[in-house]
């Protein structure tokens, strides 16, 4: 089986795991209980807080253990818009994840005005028209680092330096960033942050919301005192301590992944390219993960080469997995190339840190078979 | 691991057989369920597995189950979730004064940014929530009534059959915060409380933390709290957690039906800690005798506070809590204790000493004699 849906989610590395297990089994207690037994695994959960703050130059304090990336963006939405009822506007992109999409559409329901900044047949941004978007009752600014399905990266620095002149909060998605490209929080002015253990080999069901000191708050979840009043219910020690090891081992790991990632990435992409008519890179070609590659191939439905390709031992996807259940064209492809069918016939690879060169090789061939079938 | 650990109403062992469960899913099925190929399928199918077979323990349809990341996300998404599928046209939520904080953190949200009235029910001195104030509180304003089936400080059981039918009879969604009740007694005659919502949390019957789940009962309107993808119906977006999941399934399996605490096992150790706390002088005992939780003993000293009598328990090798671990760290006065009509002297000196399947009557004698010790000591301070 050759694995190439990173993006979607990654298996759980053997020292993660190991790292879980005692939380699992012997060391079950509630954090927020008096006797040792129990309030020992606070100081565990802080060390998991540090583990993840150092891996993306932040302080432990500015980081709030959630159920994922989704809460997280939910979490960053609501708590900014919370923050001064004079400002109801939020400006966001046309290929952000549906966390963050969906939570806009519903926020815009109720009370909220809400700006898509439109992205060209790259998939960039054009930051002209960020400037002019937002205006004295912009309350948030929320845009990914990297694109979940075509991997393509958004200025976040100049973002973030725009927004910051202009008075307004930046929110940041970097679900698919985090793990894959270095981050450095202390010299880039984000407010907010996602991030999500299961992208870079940790446990399902947890991510971590960064908030910057003296950026406005507010929980969703609400109940007990728990992440210091920020995020009620009884921590879910094994997978904190999961995205702690997880946070440390990407963090030793994330100048190799580049290099090595990169050039097996090129060679698949190149591989199709190269030998197989009617295809075309969706995403800009510099301006990218260098683990994803989000390919059309022309005249061919996306569910039916997947589906051949899973057939050949090939897992790959044609899009976000959040939305896989619905019938729509990718979003993010369309909003790229509106005209075309290039959102209805596109595979996206993505790779991880122990993909092969052989299966590359392989997965070449096999795409280049199963398209040959399916064009008849 | 201390001695003797009295507290499971704050969180319970994870049973090797649900562990056993969960650990393909730690290890080589790491799929997303939302992914189309094999490996995704294969998660996909775990999950909808563990939602028939959870289903087949309540008494309830799959469809009717929504996995949360716990108690206190099942109870925000019910709360705030009814009460503003509801409003404009209904904005009052009526709760019980002795609901878990959960219920009340997203009942004073409703109030702050929505504008809705609380309207809080009294308990008499068992903690037992008094139906005629209940059923004065419900009107065609009524949004949600929320109470909860058995209390996490003192064990009170609250009358959900009676609940239910006043809330059958205003047409008004009743959730019921069974949190504490599964896993220690069995599945009502009436089913699940009777209730539109029912709250459920894994870590309480032997199962993962960091999992729970919210039945809905079909036909009761709920607005998400999260939006994004279209997991769970559209009613709880963000990829599935897998293994734990898997493991809320399992550990209702095996435990709700056929409690991992049996009353007959769980009464003779309670009813010997009882017995022996009783006779200690400046003691008070707030558990009912009847009707309430088997396993939980709640007291009161006299002339102590709480976070003194459990650090000196502690010491002694004793595990207890002063009530809901969700509110220690400060020295609160218990608000169930308070709304029992205890003065804030006492509702700041509970321990409450909630028993597992396996506390034996040596433990329970010896948790008595540690008290005992812990009140002598304090008292010579």
């Amino acid at each position: 089986m050759i694995y190439l849906d990173h993006n979607a989610t990654t298996p759980i590395a053997p020292a993660v795991r190991e790292a879980m297990l005692p939380y699992l089994v012997e060391k079950w207690g509630n954090p927020s209980s008096s006797y040792r037994f129990g309030a020992k695994l606070k100081g565990v959960i802080e060390v998991a807080r540090g583990q993840v703050a150092d891996l993306i130059g932040a302080s432990p304090r500015e980081i709030v253990f959630t159920s994922g990336a989704t809460e997280a963006n939910n979490t960053a939405l609501h708590a900014a818009l919370r923050a001064n009822p004079a400002r109801r506007h939020i400006v966001t992109s046309a290929v952000e994840h549906s966390s963050v999409l969906s939570c806009c559409r519903a926020l815009e329901c109720d009370w909220a005005r809400v700006t898509v900044l439109p992205v060209d047949r790259e998939g960039l941004l054009k930051l002209a028209d960020l400037e002019n978007a937002i205006s004295d009752d912009t309350a948030l600014v929320s845009l990914m680092w990297a694109n979940n399905e075509t991997g393509v990266l958004f200025p976040v620095e100049r973002i973030a330096e725009l927004c910051r002149a202009r008075g307004v909060l930046f929110h940041c998605d970097a679900v698919q960033a985090v793990g894959k490209l270095p981050v450095d929080l202390r010299r880039l002015p984000v407010d907010f942050l996602t991030l999500s253990a299961h992208k870079f080999h940790g446990p399902n069901g947890v991510g971590a919301l960064f908030v910057r000191r003296g950026a406005p708050f507010t929980p969703l979840i609400h109940g007990g005192h728990q992440e210091r009043g920020r995020r009620g219910g009884t921590e879910n020690v094994a997978l904190i301590v999961g995205l702690g090891v997880a946070a440390e081992l990407a963090r030793n790991r994330v100048a190799e992944y580049a290099a090595k990632v990169r050039t097996l990435r090129d060679a698949l992409e190149q591989g199709i390219l190269a030998t197989i008519s009617d295809t075309e890179l969706n995403g800009h070609p510099e301006l990218r993960l260098p683990n994803t590659s989000n390919i059309t191939f022309r005249g061919v439905e996306s569910e039916a080469l997947l589906l051949l390709l899973d057939q050949a031992g090939v897992c790959a996807s044609s899009g976000s997995a959040c939305l896989a259940d619905s019938d729509e064209p990718s979003h993010v492809v369309r909003a790229m190339k509106p005209e075309s069918a290039a959102s209805r016939q596109m595979v996206r690879f993505s790779l991880g840190r122990d993909t092969t060169i052989l299966q590359v090789d392989t997965t070449v061939r096999l795409v280049r078979e199963a398209v040959t079938v399916l064009r008849g | 691991m201390a001695a003797i650990y009295l507290d499971h109403n704050a969180s319970t062992p994870l049973a090797p057989e649900v562990l056993a469960s969960m650990r393909p899913f730690l290890e080589k099925e790491f799929g997303n369920p939302s992914s189309i190929h094999r490996i995704g399928r294969a998660a996909r199918g775990a999950v909808d597995s563990a939602r028939e077979d959870l289903a087949g323990t309540l008494g309830c349809q799959p469809e009717e189950i929504f996995f949360t990341s716990g108690g206190t996300e099942s109870c925000n998404l019910a709360v705030l979730g009814a009460a503003l599928a509801n409003w404009p046209q209904r904005n009052e939520v009526v709760l019980s004064a002795v609901e878990h904080p959960a219920v009340f953190g997203p009942a004073r949200l409703l109030a702050k940014h929505w504008g809705f009235r609380l309207r809080i029910c009294p308990v008499d001195a068992e903690g037992r929530v008094v139906l005629d104030r209940l059923a004065a509180a419900i009107s065609p304003k009524t949004a949600l009534v929320s109470i909860m089936a058995a209390n996490n400080e003192v064990g009170t059981l609250q009358p959900f059959t009676e609940v239910s039918n006043l809330c059958a009879a205003a047409d008004v969604p009743f959730h019921c915060d069974a949190s504490q009740w599964f896993g220690k007694l069995p599945l009502p005659p009436i089913g699940l409380f009777g209730a539109a919502l029912v709250t459920v949390c894994a870590h309480k019957f032997c199962g993962p933390k960091g999992v729970g789940a919210l039945i809905v009962r079909s036909g009761t309107k709920l607005e998400p709290i999260l939006t994004g993808g279209s997991q769970e119906a559209d009613r709880r977006p963000g990829t599935e957690n897998v293994a734990a999941i898997v493991g809320l399934a399992t550990a209702a399996r095996l435990f709700i039906k056929h409690p991992m605490a049996s009353t007959p096992v769980l009464t003779p150790p309670a009813a010997k800690l009882r017995e022996s706390l009783a006779s200690l002088p400046g003691v008070r005992l707030w558990s009912p005798a009847d009707q309430s939780l088997p396993n939980t003993v709640a007291v009161t000293v006299a002339g102590s506070d709480s976070l003194t009598l459990l650090a000196g328990l502690d010491l002694a090798g004793v595990c207890a809590s002063s009530g809901s671990a969700c509110s220690v760290g400060s020295l609160v006065p218990s608000h169930v204790l308070l709304a029992m009509g205890a003065t804030r002297e006492e509702a700041s000196s509970l321990v409450r000493f909630s028993f597992g399947h396996d506390t034996s009557l040596d433990e329970a004698a010896a948790a008595a004699a540690a008290v005992a010790d812990v009140i002598k000591m304090v008292g010579n301070v």
